[in-house]
């Protein structure tokens, strides 16, 4: 039966693995320079962007050759189409991940105005959503993408906790303003991250039952 | 309400059990596909919508089958007017052998129109409804055997409309035609939706997916799962359903 | 391999031997009766009285085609309705349409000179019909009617069931479905079992012998004794002393079977392709 297409899906499933890996990797990069005033590791995640896009390209067409070639109908179809929505919100991510980077070599060489201890939470956060939410999807793992969805909390929190602190070192120094508002960007970014891994998961969730944020297409 | 509303079918040919108490209210004025792999019951229970079952021999019903809340199966239902308000259009185009108008007049004449304004009247509506009249204006006194498939199927769906049915029964009506008729004929089905009751058995789940408002997927006789077309074939409930229309079968 | 060869260049030669054999059989028999009958065809054989000095074929021609014909009449209806009953009506492969089927095969194979002695001691003896026109077309009939209830019963099997189920479909009851839809379609295939069962009253003798007798004038009503073609070449042949008289109705004979095969074939051409 269908040996083909399911050899198709394998490949799908392996492609988003990829993919999943090179925003990892991204994201890690991003959040190591950050930490060190690597600039290395800055460009390191510049490049895993590139490389993010490329895939990003390849599995949109694999989808399309599979939606044009096997017609899938119902659990196919929902997997081939949260596919091609996730491949979206990875992108992004990537995109983040290097914007990230981009402020982190600006960054470079100057002190940082207070001893980093919220960033480096919502970098780890960020990173354990994203590859949760990766995971849920290929491993139809409904609990897990769940638990992913609720995680998004976390870095909203952390970045008002983050905002409010940084509005404290505005106030007692203006001169901290700067670096503040660069700093407030990444914390930003990251927030961001976690809104698409949570949309990941979403599309997780789809896949897997066929409900998209509490209702039925 | 349904205009079909059949309770706790149960069908055998001699022996063997075909159907197995179906459960099925068909709307209205919709399309309603019935899928389901070669020998599941899908084609017989369209046929005992218009009793065509009541040709083979040793078929044996028991259930119901109302019919705007009337039983077909009553002992007071005459099966010419079922069958005038329940029309079929079959698996491979069946026009007989005679001119055009006559196979389209064939039903009305049965059911004793004369006149030949009035059956020229029903002529020409009955083929612009299947969406065949301006191919067959000028060849109405042709033989219908030397159109091609789609035209005859065409005549075939104008000559069921002929007679004003309530409701047309196809049975895979496009199953042997070409992809390009057999996209007319889809075209046409979800026209005439708006006048008709329309029953499709189909082994193309494209097809059924394409035009229905409501498909019922059946296996060994028995209906596994009746809904939505959209939902059924994006969130089926049942595992058998999912796996059949995947094609992830057997 | 030399051994094969050999076979099959013997095998071919005894093919082209069978069928020039066959082929020359039979132009022979066409070519001799032409022969010897074409020079003997004058207008006096075609005259309206037959007498002793002038023995002619008209009369008998004439009994020809009103005894076909009245054969026709009488088997024709009968045949094909009751084809009409085995194939509509009667359920399929039931006990009844096995046996009927198997009568009409066997009546099929029987010799005519036994439908003759049937015809001669039922209709003209015990039915007191006498040597006559009537005797005679009933035993015909009777000898046809098989022939024509299968081949009936042969054309409308093949009329696709898809036709009827349209018919039903639409609300028409089996009569309509009958008369309107399939008999028309396989009015064809009737018409060459039609030209078999005149290709079998044509020539037919031995039972028009013992049924109809011998008379050579035409008929002037159907309990009149009168000779067909064929029985009128078989008593000219039995008297001896006519023959080129003898050869030149077989001439007529043959025109007249050889048109018949042709009307078949033309027929047998047509439904062939209606069917595709």
């Amino acid at each position: 039966m269908r040996n083909t297409f399911e050899e198709q899906l394998r490949l799908l499933n392996q492609e988003l693995l990829e993919m999943g890996a090179l925003i990892e990797h991204a994201i890690q990069s991003a959040s190591e320079a950050l930490i060190r005033q690597d600039v290395e590791a800055a460009n390191n995640a510049i490049t895993f962007d590139r490389e993010v896009d490329q895939k990003e390209r390849e599995i949109e067409s694999l989808c399309l050759k599979l939606l044009l070639q096997q017609q899938p109908v119902a659990r196919d179809l929902r997997l081939i189409s949260a596919a091609l929505k996730m491949i979206t919100d990875m992108e992004r991510i990537g995109d983040q991940a290097s914007d990230i980077s981009g402020i982190v070599i600006y960054l470079a060489g100057k002190p940082y105005i207070k001893p980093l201890e919220h960033l480096p939470q919502m970098a780890e956060a960020a990173i354990r959503m994203v590859s949760g939410s990766i995971d849920a999807f290929i491993n139809k793992d409904l609990v897990l993408a769940r638990d992913i969805i609720d995680m998004d909390d976390i870095i909203d929190d952390l970045f008002d906790t983050i905002k409010s602190e940084l509005i404290d070192l505005i106030r007692k120094d203006p001169d901290n303003g700067e670096q503040a508002i660069d700093l407030l960007m990444i914390a930003k970014y990251f927030e961001r991250i976690g809104d698409h891994a949570q949309n990941i998961a979403e599309w997780a969730e789809f896949s897997i039952t066929g409900i998209h944020k509490g209702s039925e297409l | 309400m349904s205009k079909f509303d059949i309770t706790n079918l149960d069908l055998f040919y001699g022996q063997l059990q075909a159907l197995k108490n179906v459960e099925l209210q068909i709307p209205e004025r919709q399309i309603t596909a019935f899928i389901g792999p070669s020998g599941c019951g899908k084609s017989t229970l369209l046929r005992s919508l218009n009793r065509m079952n009541d040709l083979v021999e040793g078929c044996v019903i028991t259930g119901k089958v109302l019919l705007d809340g009337q039983d077909i199966y009553a002992s007071n239902m005459d099966t010419t007017v079922l069958r005038k308000r329940v029309g079929m259009v079959f698996q491979k185009p069946n026009p007989f052998p005679m001119t055009v108008y006559d196979n389209v007049a064939y039903g009305p004449r049965t059911h004793g129109v004369r006149g030949k304004a009035k059956l020229d009247d029903i002529v020409e509506q009955s083929l612009r409804d299947a969406a065949i009249w301006d191919e067959l204006k000028d060849r109405l006194r042709k033989d219908a055997l030397g159109l091609s498939g789609g035209q005859q199927q065409r005549l075939c769906i104008a000559r069921a409309l002929a007679v004003e049915p309530e409701v047309v029964l196809m049975d895979e009506p496009t199953s042997a035609l070409d992809p390009i008729s057999t996209s007319r004929i889809e075209d046409l089905c979800v026209t005439l939706r708006e006048k008709y009751t329309i029953i499709i058995v189909t082994h193309n789940m494209q097809q059924a997916a394409r035009i229905s408002d409501n498909t019922a997927f059946f296996l060994l006789g028995e209906i596994i799962e009746y809904g939505n077309t959209e939902k059924l074939f994006s969130i089926p409930r049942d595992k058998r359903t999912e796996d059949y229309i995947t094609g992830r079968f057997g | 391999m030399k051994y094969q060869k050999i076979s099959a260049i013997l095998l071919r030669l005894a093919v082209y031997l069978a069928s020039i054999i066959t082929v020359g059989a039979l132009l022979f028999v066409v070519g001799y009766i032409l022969v010897q009958g074409v020079p003997h065809l004058s207008f006096k054989l075609f005259e309206w009285k037959y007498t002793t000095e002038n023995l002619s074929l008209l009369p008998a021609l004439l009994n020809t085609i009103l005894m076909t014909g009245l054969s026709l009449l009488i088997a024709v209806p009968l045949g094909v309705f009751a084809a009409i009953y085995l194939v509509e009506y009667a359920k399929r492969g039931s006990k009844l349409v096995r046996v009927i089927r198997m009568n009409a095969e066997t009546l099929a194979g029987i010799p005519s000179i036994v439908y003759g002695l049937f015809g001669m001691l039922f209709f003209v003896t015990a039915l007191k019909l006498g040597f006559s026109m009537l005797s005679g077309a009933l035993t015909i009939s009777i000898m046809i009617l098989p022939v024509i209830l299968r081949t009936s019963e042969e054309a409308l099997m093949s009329v696709p069931d898809s036709f009827r189920e349209g018919s039903f479909g639409l609300g028409a009851g089996r009569l309509r479905t009958v008369f309107r839809v399939v008999l028309p379609d396989a009015i064809p295939g009737i018409l060459a079992g039609v030209i078999l069962g005149v290709g079998r009253a044509v020539g037919e003798t031995a039972a028009l012998l013992y049924t109809a007798g011998t008379s050579s004038d035409t008929v002037s009503g159907i309990t009149d004794s009168a000779r067909t073609l064929s029985v009128h070449m078989y008593a000219l042949s039995q008297e001896g002393l006519y023959v080129d008289q003898t050869y030149a109705t077989a001439v007529v004979l043959l025109i007249i079977v050889v048109g018949i095969n042709a009307l078949s074939a033309m027929v047998a051409k047509r439904v062939t392709r209606r069917k595709i």
